[in-house]
């Protein structure tokens, strides 16, 4: 950055656009104009839009770069940004109250950030920005000093595992794809639900992994498979693709080689299982989202019966960084058999929401307590969910444990989409376990009958439980049910579909059976296994229950005190909540 | 809707017609998928009705009632969920008298729908009205911005 320039950087994510982004932007700009400021300071003020930069919770922020000083602001909304125009723009005063405190260096340092390094540096909307940063260089030297065969040999090297499913190695994937008779060849590349902000945050990356891509295995036409809802996605991805086709980077005969390659947008629809990458081919070619049999596997007859790639969009963001800095340095980060980073959406019951990324094999506890700053209001961690919803339920005792494809699996779950969910001491265990089932039960295609009936009856006795008419034989049946499953389904989706069952029932077995045998709910939360007592000792008798029951189930004369007939009771809790003198409790 | 139509058929003629795509510009055109519309389709492309029907009943995204001049998309994933997503169901449900069983106002004005995850974990709970997000959603706000739209008709601010 030039020395005589004020930055402004805003965040403009989809969180940063929910917090009036947009506004603050207009503003800034606006003031600027009127204070003639670039005149008044004798600099150069530039405003500039950014991807998500993590730490969501916060929103939004606002870097202001005077030469070379960084000051970042949160939580700022469009009435301060007079203030710190007036204060730290014309009189160079940065607003200490206002700033980012310890915590959010804390939230920044143990991340490991290539991927996601330039999202909130550069304007995800400027082809410049990114070529600024080495943008389409790697391709440059992939198209005209290295042969295909290279490249799959770099990427191979680096032993990148594909960031999501099931961790194959993305380099001996493309390796059977070329190895193909089949010339016409196709390569897509997926943006699932974490990639959201990769495309917000930096596009080009993600296509210029994907013509590399699309080079190493010989195909000359790529997809982008994104769901239709990610609106601000597909807008800066169709901007970025019109910007490198006017450069040259999509098209015929690139950096004058023979190479020619294009980008189409396939616009999929909301379904879980286009997650699964051959029911992802269905729903590109037009029919229901449905899983083929595998063999033969996608790389050597998937769409339209061709050999094709499916890429997810961070596995793609990470070939870049690969074949410009070298496979040898990008095997430097993570452990053994797990090598570079990966983004996570960290959310639920912590302090830090946000975005982050971290090497492979760093520990649950410093994701959770370091970066995340540990569970909101202080309460104790119970479980954190990595994976998605078909990912395992990860105890607090197992907090030290290494984040990498082994230890996940070993554990029972999987890297899946890159959620990862925190649940402290309120939640059930036995609840969290229903509402992802749940959710899988709804979006099992019902092509094969162990995930179609399998998730069914699961829902079914995952109700039962917290309803309190579960018997011990049911958990036999879970567990029944959980092996049949996740040997027999057809795709991931069934196959993985147990992993919050079998993973909750081996290490918070206790809260089962307190549903079961004791018919009681240890955290609160199943209405059925809850009952709301007035303690007579501390009832004034003001009457704001009583007239706030809708089940008129509270009696009780005025400044006396009153009762909840336990027959009425619809457990809705209003009365717990209005209760002004902690006079209620809930068992 | 004739003309419509054919604008939407000479859009796809020369790729064959890919069902999927075809039903979203019939939804992005009427809001729905209507069943004339798919009568017409199916003649002119000589694929089955059935094809279409079956298409559009997979994927929850694909509508065969008119939709709500307004669309509020409640994302029920698990971080929207134990942060509450239910609730903000619910309470939408209530404050616009929206039965059980219904999803559509009686006046057309607005179209509750549930999605799974949307990707904007990191501000759950999170409502989509029409296209924007808003995140970090609670009842007494999401009110105020519902009734941003039912006074002014379009949204205003809140």
């Amino acid at each position: 950055m030039a020395d005589n320039q004020i930055l402004i950087r805003v965040c403009l994510g989809t969180s940063g656009k929910a917090a009036d982004g947009e506004k603050v932007i207009s503003l800034f700009r606006m003031h600027i104009q009127r204070h003639g400021l670039d005149g008044s300071v004798q600099k150069r003020c530039v405003v500039k839009k950014v991807g998500c930069r993590g730490l969501c919770s916060r929103d939004l922020l606002v870097d202001v770069i005077i030469d070379g000083r960084q000051t970042t602001y949160q939580n700022v909304t469009p009435s301060m940004v007079e203030r710190i125009v007036q204060e730290h723009l014309l009189r160079g005063n940065p607003i200490d109250e206002w700033a980012v405190k310890e915590d959010y260096a804390e939230f920044t340092s143990r991340q490991y950030k290539i991927v996601l390094g330039p999202c909130g540096v550069i304007d995800p909307e400027n082809i410049d920005d990114y070529l600024k940063m080495n943008g389409y260089r790697a391709l440059k030297k992939a198209l005209t000093t290295m042969t295909p065969e290279e490249v799959i040999k770099e990427v191979k090297r680096s032993k990148l595992r594909g960031r999501g499913g099931s961790g194959f190695l993305t380099g001996k994937k493309w390796e059977i794809c070329r190895s193909q008779p089949d010339k016409t060849r196709y390569i897509i590349c997926n943006v699932g639900e974490v990639n959201r902000a990769l495309a917000e945050g930096n596009p080009h990356a993600i296509i210029e992994g994907l013509i590399i891509g699309g080079y190493a295995i010989g195909a000359s036409q790529g997809y982008i498979f994104i769901r239709e809802r990610y609106h601000l996605s597909v807008e800066r991805l169709k901007k970025a693709i019109k910007q490198a086709r006017e450069r040259g980077f999509l098209g015929e005969n690139l950096f004058g080689t023979s190479f020619n390659f294009d980008i189409t947008f396939s616009f999929g629809t909301e379904a879980f299982i286009c997650g699964e990458e051959t029911a992802l081919m269905e729903c590109i070619e037009g029919k229901r989202a449905m899983p083929r049999l595998r063999p033969p596997y996608p790389a050597e007859k998937g769409l339209w019966g061709k050999p094709t790639i499916i890429n997810n969009a961070e596995t793609l963001s990470n070939i870049p960084i690969i074949i410009g800095k070298g496979s040898e340095w990008f095997s430097t980060i993570g452990t053994e058999h797990s090598k570079g980073t990966k983004v996570f959406t960290l959310s639920g019951k912590i302090k830090n929401n946000g975005l982050v990324e971290v090497a492979m094999g760093t520990s649950l506890r410093t994701i959770v307590f370091g970066i995340g700053g540990g569970i909101e209001g202080n309460r104790k961690l119970k479980a954190i969910q990595v994976g998605g919803p078909s990912g395992g339920l990860i105890p607090y005792s197992m907090i030290d444990m290494g984040l990498d494809y082994e230890n996940l699996q070993k554990m029972g779950s999987i890297i899946g989409s890159g959620g990862m969910v925190v649940f402290d001491e309120t939640d059930c265990i036995v609840s969290v376990a229903k509402f992802f089932m749940e959710f899988l039960q709804r979006e099992s295609c019902g092509k094969c009958v162990p995930c179609r009936l399998g998730t069914t009856r699961m829902l079914e006795l995952l109700t039962k439980i917290t309803e309190g008419r579960a018997t011990m034989k049911d958990i036999e049946a879970l567990e029944r049910l959980s092996a049949i499953m996740s040997t027999s389904s057809l795709c991931g989706l069934g196959r993985t579909a147990p992993n919050p069952v079998i993973t909750s029932l081996t290490h918070f077995r206790d809260e089962y059976l307190a549903h079961i045998r004791d018919k009681h709910c240890p955290a609160g939360v199943c209405r059925a296994l809850i009952t709301y007592t007035i303690i007579e000792d501390l009832c004034k008798g003001c009457g704001v229950c009583l007239r706030k029951c809708p089940a008129k189930a509270i009696t009780g004369e005025r400044k006396k005190p009153h009762v909840i007939d336990q027959s009425l009771c619809i457990k809705c809790g209003i009365c717990f909540q209005s209760c002004k003198f902690k006079a209620i409790i809930k068992e | 809707m004739e003309k419509e139509l054919n604008r939407i058929l000479s859009k796809h003629q020369e790729t064959g017609g890919n069902i999927i795509s075809i039903l979203q510009d019939i939804q992005e055109t009427f809001g729905y998928i209507p069943e004339d519309a798919v009568n017409w389709f199916s003649e002119r492309l000589n694929i089955p009705a059935a094809k279409f029907y079956g298409v559009a009943t997979f994927y929850s995204h694909f509508r065969l009632k008119p939709r709500g001049k307004n669309t509020i998309t409640i994302c029920c994933g698990a971080a929207c969920h134990i942060k509450g997503s239910k609730e903000l169901l619910e309470h939408v449900r209530e404050i616009l008298s929206i039965k059980e069983d219904e999803d559509t106002t009686e006046d057309l004005k607005f179209t509750i729908q549930e999605a799974t995850c949307i990707g904007a974990c990191n501000i759950a709970p999170v409502v989509l009205i029409n296209n924007s997000v808003y995140g970090n959603m609670e009842k007494d706000k999401l009110s105020k911005l519902i009734k941003g739209f039912v006074d002014e008709d379009e949204f205003i601010g809140y």
